[in-house]
């Protein structure tokens, strides 16, 4: 039940890195909604010629797992290209964050929409062309 | 600090009962149904048991029966009470929508399995039931109405006497779910015009694994546990001697302090509540104030946050709450209490209950008081959510 979350689960829900928002964003995503009890809102900054996100900051309303994984997940693609930052997976998240509880795996596919949501919004904003989601019911 | 604002949840066994029971473990321990002497001890102190359940209630010895806990209490009324209504063709129950899930899962159950017809009465704001909709529900179906003493949730405390009034008069059997309502409450189940009440000791600084089911005279649902002759014949098992004795004396204490421990729950209760509307902006009360709310509930919704998270938060701090937010339990749907109170999902998924006792001390209220707004203001700030929210009200 809630509490048994692994340490790094812990840890990164206490301590969330990245928390915060972005002013002028190159790209702003956000996924979930407030029936499922949980939204997560990510702003990237990214170098307009190396491509790679310089900054990552993510607003979450939802559960310890919710926060941890979103703090996970910018950890995840902070330095990285937004090519390579496209494929982080859900999996990775949760694996990162030393597993989550099998109800609360929603919560890594949320951090992977709101990442691949803002990444479209880069793409879209910079003229790229915008990549297909795969959309999740929860 | 050790804070613990869960006594709905469960209560520790109270040093007096736990003496009381300690000799019907390894010394008392005959079968009460055996037929030598010796066990005869054990037959003594289920019934000073029962006279002592049945004297808080202002019942008859012979209308209690022991069970294993309450939930069994509520599966024996509403199922041996609509077996025995359909023989004589009636099939309908009438019952709350803000019901515990040994109420509500008991009745799809019988909906799925003996067709049964189920009306789930709404709640106004403040999780009132009101007695007009029971009268409306009832048809010439009904086998059984189920309306519960006082909600685990949100505390508000039903109208059960003008209840049971009608049903009386209809002559439909009336039970109510009295887990909660018995803890804090002085039940008369005569005056109150109760024909089946369960009741749950741990409730009430008793053991867990106990219970019982108050059958007024001339109430005879089918048998729920088959097997010995035990309780009369009405449930089987061989009883929980040691459970039962500290049923009976945790009641009894309770009768003899109820009066002292409302005065002064429900004055904690109310500093609670002030305290947290004065510190903390745009915090909404759940259910009703003053007497018609449990004197040891308390239940607010945050918005913008999201209960299972300060939870967490309150506990790195000592403090043991509850929430009625999906986050909590096995399924994705906040609590069903509060969605039938009318609250959004996001302010069902944002609420906290605590819910004081004999562990809490005034200094409980101070601490509390004093690290809950900070926590409940860090998770604001980290939620899109609580932005949303104060652009939507024009303070961003």
């Amino acid at each position: 039940m809630a509490l048994d979350y692994s340490q790094k689960v812990m840890d990164h829900f206490i301590n969330p890195r990245n928390v915060g928002e972005i002013e002028n964003a190159d790209g702003v995503g956000e996924a979930g909604n407030p029936k499922c009890g949980d939204i997560m809102k990510i702003y990237l900054k990214v170098n307009p010629d190396t491509k790679i996100i310089d900054d990552v900051k993510f607003k979450t309303f939802g559960c310890a797992s919710a926060i941890a994984s979103s703090s996970m997940a910018t950890e995840m693609i902070k330095g990285r290209t937004i090519e390579d930052a496209w494929n982080l997976t859900n999996n990775a998240v949760a694996e990162a964050l030393d597993g989550l509880p099998p109800i609360k795996m929603h919560c890594s596919v949320l951090a992977e929409e709101a990442i691949h949501t803002a990444l479209n919004d880069y793409r879209e904003k910079h003229g790229m062309p915008v990549i297909p989601m795969e959309h999740h019911e929860d | 600090m050790f804070v613990y604002m869960d006594h709905t949840a469960t209560t520790p066994v109270s040093p007096e009962v736990l003496n009381a029971m300690i000799p019907y473990f390894s010394d008392v321990f005959g079968n009460p149904s055996s037929v030598y002497s010796f066990s005869r001890k054990s037959r003594g102190a289920i019934e000073k048991a029962r006279k002592q359940v049945a004297d808080a209630l202002n019942a008859d010895t012979s209308e209690i029966f022991f069970t294993g806990s309450g939930t069994e209490a509520d599966n024996w009324a509403l199922k041996g009470t609509l077996e025995k209504g359909k023989i004589a063709g009636k099939n309908h129950i009438i019952t709350t929508s803000i019901e515990h899930h040994a109420i509500l899962h008991t009745c799809e159950y019988l909906k799925k399995v003996e067709g049964a017809d189920i009306t789930y009465l709404p709640v106004n704001s403040e999780g009132m039931v009101s007695v007009d909709d029971v009268r409306n529900a009832i048809t010439d179906k009904t086998a059984i109405v189920s309306v519960m003493f006082a909600n685990n949730e949100v505390g508000t405390i039903q109208p059960i006497k003008e209840i049971g009034a009608l049903c009386r008069e209809r002559k439909i059997p009336f039970h109510t779910d009295a887990v909660q309502g018995a803890a804090h409450l002085d039940i008369d189940v005569k005056a109150m015009n109760i024909d089946m009440l369960s009741m749950s000791a741990h409730k009430m600084y008793g053991p867990k694994g106990v219970g019982a089911l108050y059958l007024r005279k001339g109430m005879r649902p089918e048998n729920f546990i088959h097997g010995g002759a035990q309780e009369k014949g009405r449930r089987a098992s061989t009883e929980n001697l040691a459970g039962i004795v500290g049923f009976g004396e945790a009641f009894e204490i309770l009768k003899g302090r109820l009066n002292e421990d409302k005065a002064i729950n429900s004055s904690r209760r109310d500093r609670l509540i002030a305290g947290i509307l004065e510190r903390i902006p745009h915090a909404k009360l759940n259910g009703a104030t003053g007497d018609n709310r449990l004197p040891n509930n308390i239940n607010f919704s945050f918005i913008g946050v999201e209960g299972e998270t300060l939870l967490l938060d309150l506990d790195a701090k000592g403090i043991s709450a509850s929430t009625g937010s999906a986050c909590s339990s096995e399924s994705l749907d906040p609590s069903h209490v509060l969605l039938a109170l009318g609250l959004k999902h996001e302010m069902a998924h944002g609420s906290l209950r605590f819910t004081i006792g004999r562990l809490t001390t005034d200094e409980h209220i101070d601490y509390l008081l004093e690290v809950l707004p900070e926590i409940v203001a860090r998770r604001r700030a980290m939620s899109p959510l609580w932005e949303d929210y104060l652009k939507s009200i024009g303070e961003k």
